[in-house]
């Protein structure tokens, strides 16, 4: 068995001989790396929240000069009032930072690399330095996209999606090098995603400790594991798209310009081609780390375990001939909007399975709720309110009326806030300890995630009345319309809670950084959960575990008849004698 | 309800009556799954003394919520094909249409008329920038393109949406049913005027249409 | 830089070992992104209004003819040298990896000729569609192809220092199977752009 319960600090010259650049910067310890992403995304996701509270003053409070817009410069905001140009490279690049630099590391470049070995048992990646150039290309990926900022013409203005031709033409958009940084950075990003996916799946099917077949896998690997399968298909497909974008820009290509023959609809095919399977990757491995969370908080075994994984490839399958779905408006064929519409309706079933199974696994246990668990749930109350707006988007008449509004708006921020980001709280609140060697405050925990929850849903939840009245996307000013006159004051409120919301997140960031000095060293096994990770010491060694462990069962034997406790680690091995009947139980 | 815009097209009331079936749909799904959600968070905190169940799952419950969905989208699905085709299925346009050409730019909206003889591409054509003027309880298919870059023709009182593609010329139909004005937005990122790249929709009378169309051909007429 | 620990064991996989296994993963997102541009050039051509260009007009079709058949020589030289490598035999390990570094580098050479002439007749990226996909295709292509040619420059350096000794096969067989991969996606090309 492993180390000692008390937390070992590391030592800059530990005794593997490592240097402190070796230990910390250029390592090949898939913790660190996952650390490093950890870091790095959570910037961009402060980076992506301030730019969407400039967007939100905007809307509150049309041509209004912004409190601290006097230090932009004229070019973005003279007399601190927001410029039309400046707006639409603010919307471009909320979604831009949010999707690519914050939710998908924080997902897959934070939490693939930290759990992947650990939690299968084994000693690292297939490919240790593969992973290390894979976080070493993300970084000049991001610089390059925020360079875009500064160069003349400003940012891309066309959105996060890049239709074309408004992103191709510099002569119609006024923005030149702004995109072609953007394409730049999405490009060299990809490679970044594409080498950690080769390593993720790799090691998932190369290197699982003995007794770890594929049904004793936690699900956050499976998801993990089914979404770098993903990764691995579907951002070459944007690598390809961006480059036939950037020789339109810049060679004079003529793919999606239609005066020599190009297509603006093939923009669009390509790009949801990838985007679609992009934004399951965006929510499976949440879901996935999600029931590891509810499983442990329930002190239950997850319900419908099959079904569970089973819904996981159905999603990741379907995913993929989805995509037209962002196109029913598009002036592609009609017919073919139906098919879509068959496909985007089915993917709903996989989706309600995964959520029933949850409420399955809470019915029944014995809840606590401690700060992930918190997170977890509130995932799944979030989800539920997103996959249930996307009904009415995929119903392609109502859709007609919807594409385009702010219901859109509503229903993405619920799937990748109310869904993702609970879940990567969550997560962060989960692994923390393992990650550190510290606890996190609970009360802070606690403080975050209700203050969290009630502003979230107060800036999110009115988007749908402000799409049902026909509020446009991507819109400078509103006030513009008689129609949308009466929104005002909602979009005031919308505005006023977002500012709150971002206050909201001042407690996780001091509990973050205060934590990670002062916090409560942690034992082996907080949480009394069954992964591998949670059998050797916090944080994780060098090389994981000093012996290869062997797996004897599944990853959620809570409250097991077999043993005393109320977990069962899966490493443990047990006498398959039941133990005496329970007292009167439920 | 005065959620939705006002409704004056012949099929609004359709896609309307659409979203408030599934608004039942899903909020019957919403309720029930919420209070579950917060009914076993009451019912199963720890408490001391008690364990958890130890059940890995249930095959019939999982059935039974497979097929509850799948029954249900389903049923969304059969019912959103037959009218999504009878709005956009481009065999279903309805005859004795007033036709009218919008080319989208940017920023602004350029509207073809046929003149007193109905006939677009002929002499007596005239355009007019962002005032859309039809008749009442008649059919209007627009032929619908763009000079630029991508737009989208959007009428929230038509519940009509269509994006307008450089390269390539989209027909759209609708039917008014009420005469008055309303508003016409651009609803895809056409760029940095996107925000106000609006257009006034007239609604007339038949008679006051005919009016209309015939005051415009004469030498005064023009914007 | 410090190894991680040896696993004692794991369970069954793939059945195939783990760097083999990186490379189909690897090969798998290529096949992706040569499909959105191969896909994307389907759709514009045959979405295209005018006649598309002969490539007989345009294109010198005898010498990249000659230019296929060096890279499919050239993956045949691969399969010998990956056959060199498992019996151990050193030194036609190291011919048959120079002779496929020499074919490659000629193909990348060829290529690099042709489209010197190309744009000199003025044939251009910003030459209509046919412009537009020819030269992205071919051009990323031929990308593949040079980074193909370093790494096998690389393996074979390594070959000639006795890096693959005693049957050790495996970086052998790994650069092969992408230097097969990039000859595959060629044909493809040729036909495709060229020849139909």
């Amino acid at each position: 068995m492993t180390t000692a319960a008390v937390a070992e600090r590391p030592t800059a010259a530990g005794h593997d001989g490592r240097s402190f650049i070796q230990r910390y910067i250029f390592t090949t310890d898939h913790k660190i790396i996952g650390i490093q992403f950890l870091f790095m995304s959570l910037l961009f996701l402060i980076v992506g929240g301030l730019l969407a509270l400039m967007m939100r003053w905007q809307l509150g409070y049309p041509g209004q000069p912004m409190p601290g817009g006097g230090m932009l410069p004229e070019t973005m905001a003279p007399d601190g009032i927001l410029l039309p140009e400046f707006y639409n490279s603010l919307v471009t690049m909320h979604g831009t930072f949010m999707v690519f630099f914050a939710i998908m590391p924080l997902l897959v470049g934070v939490f693939a690399n930290f759990l992947i070995p650990l939690k299968i048992g084994a000693p690292d990646m297939a490919f240790p330095r593969l992973n290390m150039a894979s976080f070493w290309i993300a970084v000049p990926a991001g610089l390059l996209m925020v360079a875009g900022f500064f160069v003349e013409g400003g940012h891309a203005g066309a959105g996060w999606t890049a239709y074309a031709p408004l992103s191709a033409r510099p002569d119609l958009s006024g923005v030149s090098l702004g995109q072609i940084f953007w394409l730049l950075s999405l490009a060299i990003l990809g490679l970044s995603s594409i080498l950690g996916s080769m390593n993720y799946i790799t090691t998932v099917v190369n290197m699982r400790a003995p007794g770890m077949t594929w049904f004793r896998l936690p699900l956050s690997i499976w998801s993990l594991f089914i979404t770098a399968i993903l990764v691995l298909l579907a951002i070459p497909v944007l690598s390809g798209a961006a480059i036939m974008l950037l020789f339109d820009q810049t060679l004079g290509t003529h793919f999606f310009n239609p005066v020599e023959g190009g297509q603006p609809l093939l923009w669009q095919h390509v790009f949801w081609f990838f985007g679609h399977p992009e934004v399951y990757i965006l929510i499976l491995p949440a879901m996935g780390m999600v029931s590891d969370i509810i499983s442990n908080g329930s002190r239950k075994p997850v319900f419908g375990y099959h079904s569970m994984v089973f819904a996981i490839i159905a999603i990741a399958f379907l995913g993929w001939i989805v995509w037209g779905h962002h196109m029913f408006q598009s002036g592609m064929n009609p017919m073919l909007g139906t098919t879509f519409m068959i496909s985007t309706l089915v993917i709903a079933v996989p989706s309600a399975i995964k959520t029933f199974n949850w409420l399955g696994t809470l019915w029944r246990g014995s809840i606590h709720f401690h700060t992930p668990m918190l997170n977890a749930i509130g995932f799944v109350a979030m989800f539920v309110i997103g996959g249930l707006s996307g009904i009415y988007m995929a119903t392609t008449p109502v859709d007609i009326f919807i594409h385009d509004t702010y219901f859109i708006v509503a229903h993405l921020h619920y799937v990748l806030f109310g869904g993702s980001l609970f879940a990567i709280f969550a997560a962060i609140y989960f692994w923390y300890p393992k990650m550190f060697g510290r606890m996190m405050s609970e009360r802070l925990g606690k403080v975050h995630f209700v203050l969290t929850f009630i502003f979230y849903n107060l800036v999110f939840f009115p988007m749908h009345f402000l799409g049902m009245g026909g509020h446009m996307r991507r819109i400078y000013d509103p006030t513009e319309y008689e129609f949308l006159q009466p929104f005002q004051p909602m979009n005031r409120f919308i505005t006023v809670s977002v500012f709150f919301l971002v206050a909201a997140q001042v407690p996780f960031v001091v509990n973050f950084f205060w934590s990670l000095f002062k916090g409560a060293p942690a034992s082996e096994n907080p949480w009394k959960d069954n992964g591998l990770e949670w059998t050797v010491s916090s944080p994780a060694p060098h090389g994981n575990f000093a012996e290869t462990p062997t797996v004897y069962h599944g990853p959620y034997e809570f409250s097991s008849p077999l043993v005393d406790d109320d977990y069962l680690p899966q490493s443990r091995a047990v006498d398959p004698q039941p133990r005496p009947a329970p007292a009167a139980g439920d | 309800m005065g959620w939705l815009p006002e409704s004056a097209s012949t099929y609004a009331s359709d896609i309307d009556l659409g979203f408030w079936v599934i608004t039942v749909i899903v909020g019957i799904a919403f309720v029930v799954v919420e209070a579950a959600l917060v009914l076993f968070l009451v019912r199963y905190r720890a408490r001391p003394g008690r364990r958890a169940a130890y059940i890995h799952g249930n095959t019939t419950a999982e059935v039974i919520w497979t097929a509850v969905p799948a029954i249900t989208v389903v049923a969304i699905g059969v019912w959103s094909a037959g009218l999504w085709s009878e709005i956009k299925g481009r065999d279903n346009f309805p005859a004795d249409a007033v036709h009218l050409a919008i080319e989208a730019k940017q920023f602004e909206w350029n509207v073809t008329y046929p003149g007193p003889d109905g006939q677009l591409g002929t002499e007596d054509d005239f355009t007019r920038r962002n005032a859309l003027e039809i008749p009442v309880n008649r059919p209007v298919v627009v032929d619908l393109t763009a000079e630029d870059v991508l737009h989208s023709f959007f009428v929230p009182a038509f519940r009509i949406k269509q994006d307008a593609v450089p390269g390539m010329t989209i027909p759209v139909w609708f039917e008014a049913t009420k005469t008055g004005e309303f508003e016409l937005a651009c609803a895809e990122l056409c760029g940095n005027s996107h925000y106000s790249m609006k257009g006034r929709v007239r609604v007339h009378t038949a008679e006051d249409y005919e009016e209309w169309v015939r005051s415009q051909s004469s030498p005064e007429a023009g914007q | 830089m410090a190894h991680a620990a040896v696993m004692s064991g794991a369970e069954p996989g793939a059945g195939v070992y783990t760097k083999k296994l990186g490379m189909w993963t690897f090969l798998a997102s290529e096949v992706m992104f040569f499909t959105a541009l191969i896909g994307s050039y389907i759709v514009l051509r045959f979405g295209a209004a005018e006649t598309w260009p002969v490539p007989t007009e345009t294109l010198n079709i005898p010498l990249t003819a000659l230019n296929t058949f060096i890279l499919i020589c050239s993956s045949v030289s691969m399969v010998k040298a990956y056959a060199a490598a498992v019996d151990d035999d050193q030194k036609w390990l190291k011919i048959w990896l120079l002779a496929t570094v020499i074919m490659g580098a000629m193909f990348v050479g060829v290529q690099v000729y042709e489209y010197y002439h190309l744009i000199h007749d003025h044939f251009l990226p910003s030459s209509g569609l046919f412009g537009s996909t020819f030269y992205t295709m071919t051009g990323f292509h031929g990308f593949h192809v040079s980074m193909g040619v370093l790494c096998m420059s690389w393996v074979t350096i390594k070959a000639f220092r006795g890096g693959y000794a005693g049957g050790k096969y495996q970086g052998v067989e790994v650069v092969g199977l992408y230097w097969h991969f990039v000859d595959l996606v060629w044909i493809i090309l040729f036909t495709i752009v060229y020849l139909i």
